[in-house]
């Protein structure tokens, strides 16, 4: 990364700081919307992108470190500084038994995307037959009054959401930024050019393929956690469901798997031009549904077809920027 | 004294035997090339070695240290490089990038593992080319960083695993020029599979002959050439009609 992608990235975060002053609320929660799509898509990109690992089930980590916050907040009151915490130390413990069985009886590629989709699965499963979580008919919490903030119970209006995901996604992107320029990043990715190769460099592939897996899920366990406080309702068949996965990695694909600007850039993309047609095509008179989900796949078929390598390297090098 | 013995090791896939109880020294500091026909089972041996295949029988020393049972990174750690026959870049990566992996085995910070990549870049000629991606490397330059990855990660054994195959004669002679410089200024020990006997010949203090997965001969590359078991085993033996 050199200086014009530094000015890039400047540029960006004082345009999305003065954001909520000229935003209406309707700007504002889509804006929210992408920041947390592009927070979570970073925190996939730390496994995918980074070491190669590829991750179909990213929903069991916002599911379980939602319910978690949740669960403190509306059994105990604990707010969700303190149940970020459970929420995080949860999802690295799955995060932890998914890779140990992967990498340790050596299942990999689509047999280890499938594991993670298992483990999101009967996640949910077992969540619809938890009565201290609701079950299926979800646990709701108080929603936040929209006058006051409540900075110890992360209740207040949605300014105060919008901020906290723009310092979530531009601290993931800046710990992205440094793990990919020190020997964390150099390692992972090794291991996901040539697993082999980088064993015979020294490199103990179980141990840092555990890493990258035990750090995304603690990434994505905070989203979840901003996910239950935002939404304040949490239902197992919507919050673990396989599409919220692929909600999750579709702007990493389309952005640039494994670049810094990829899930940012997808994310905005994909939820802008979404909403653009959603809106156009409502201003025809015409409301169809899942028109989202045909145009998500369009789009994907496209950038795969056209620019395998997702939008961002594309642009980043009429920019002149690396990566 | 020898840097690393192998006593007796063995390897077996599915019965056929590839390595049969072969035993051989690389002295500290020495030069020994493995050779043989196609099949012989240099490849194996360096697998052993290097962690990838555990041996069914016998032990391997290095530093008077059993290394048998270790993994490929443990084999790293503990000093020993290696290359692939079949070259294996970081394709995505810059050929800088890809030396840096090996430099941070010994380097923690970005800075110190760039700095010895560049270094060890200069001296195998790919300095020009250190920020191209690996992929648009030509098959000699790829051969070139392989042998500047594992020297990156500051061996005191280099695994060479016929590195010259595919080299014009000139470029042969270049890469050995290399490999005695750092065997004479920074004593490093190098036991290499090698069938450019230009390569051998001009390198080798000493040379083990396999053939069927068995030692047939071994010494000095001026007898190991005359040695009557050899000539037979490339040429075919002569037989009275």
């Amino acid at each position: 990364m050199n200086r014009r992608a530094l000015a890039l990235g400047a540029i960006l975060l004082a345009v999305l700081l003065l954001l909520p002053a000229f935003a209406d609320s309707y700007v504002l929660s889509v804006a929210t919307l992408i920041l947390y799509l592009a927070y979570a898509g970073q925190a996939w990109n730390v496994m995918m992108g980074f070491a190669g690992q590829l991750s179909l089930g990213h929903s069991l980590y916002v599911g379980v470190g939602a319910y978690a916050s949740a669960a403190l907040f509306y059994h105990l009151g604990i707010g969700p500084w303190a149940g970020v915490w459970l929420s995080i130390a949860l999802c690295v413990a799955l995060g932890a038994a998914i890779g140990f069985l992967a990498f340790r009886f050596g299942i990999s590629g689509v047999y280890f995307a499938l594991l993670t989709i298992a483990f999101a699965e009967f996640t949910r499963i077992g969540f619809d037959h938890m009565d201290w979580t609701g079950g299926p008919g979800g646990l709701f919490i108080k929603v936040a009054q929209r006058d006051q903030i409540d900075i110890a119970n992360f209740r207040g209006p949605p300014a105060m959401y919008y901020y906290a995901m723009l310092a979530l996604a531009a601290g993931a992107f800046a710990l992205c930024a440094w793990l990919l320029r020190s020997r964390a990043g150099y390692y992972w990715q090794a291991i996901r050019e040539n697993e082999e190769a980088a064993q015979a460099l020294g490199i103990n592939t179980f141990r840092w393929k555990m890493l990258a897996v035990m750090l995304s899920s603690a990434m994505t366990a905070v989203a979840g956690v901003f996910f239950a406080f935002y939404y304040n309702n949490l239902f197992p068949e919507q919050i673990f469901h396989i599409s919220r996965s692929i909600e999750i990695i579709l702007g990493p694909i389309i952005g640039g798997v494994g670049t810094l600007f990829g899930p940012v850039l997808g994310a905005a993309v994909l939820s802008v031009l979404a909403d653009s047609i959603t809106e156009i095509l409502a201003a025809f008179g015409w409301e169809i549904p899942g028109i989202k989900q045909v145009f998500y796949g369009v789009v994907l078929l496209a950038v795969v077809m056209f620019l395998p390598n997702g939008i961002w390297p594309a642009i980043a090098r009429r920019l002149g920027i690396s990566r | 004294m020898s840097l690393l013995r192998a006593e007796g090791i063995g390897k077996s896939f599915r019965g056929l035997k590839a390595v049969a109880d072969a035993s051989f020294e690389v002295p500290q500091g020495g030069i020994v090339a493995l050779i043989g026909p196609n099949g012989a089972g240099k490849t194996t041996c360096f697998n052993m070695i290097a962690g990838v295949f555990r041996p069914d029988s016998g032990r391997i020393f290095f530093q008077d240290r059993q290394i048998q049972d270790l993994r490929p990174d443990q084999i790293c750690a503990a000093g020993i490089g290696r290359t692939f026959q079949i070259v294996k870049p970081f394709a995505g990566l810059s050929v800088l990038d890809n030396v840096m992996v090996g430099a941070f085995l010994k380097e923690a910070t970005s800075l110190g593992a760039r700095k010895v990549s560049l270094e060890i870049l200069q001296k195998l000629n790919l300095e020009a080319k250190a920020s191209l991606p690996a992929s648009s490397l030509t098959l000699p330059d790829r051969k070139r960083l392989e042998v500047a990855r594992a020297l990156a990660t500051r061996p005191r054994l280099l695994l060479l695993d016929e590195v010259m195959a595919g080299l014009r004669p000139t470029e042969c002679d270049e890469m050995v020029a290399v490999f005695r410089e750092l065997n004479r200024a920074d004593g490093l020990t190098i036991l290499l599979i090698e069938h450019v006997m230009r390569a051998v010949m001009a390198l080798a203090q000493q040379i083990v002959v396999l053939h069927h997965g068995e030692i047939i001969a071994r010494g000095a590359p001026a007898e190991v050439v005359r040695n009557q078991a050899v000539l037979d085993c490339y040429l075919g033996e002569e037989t009275e009609v």
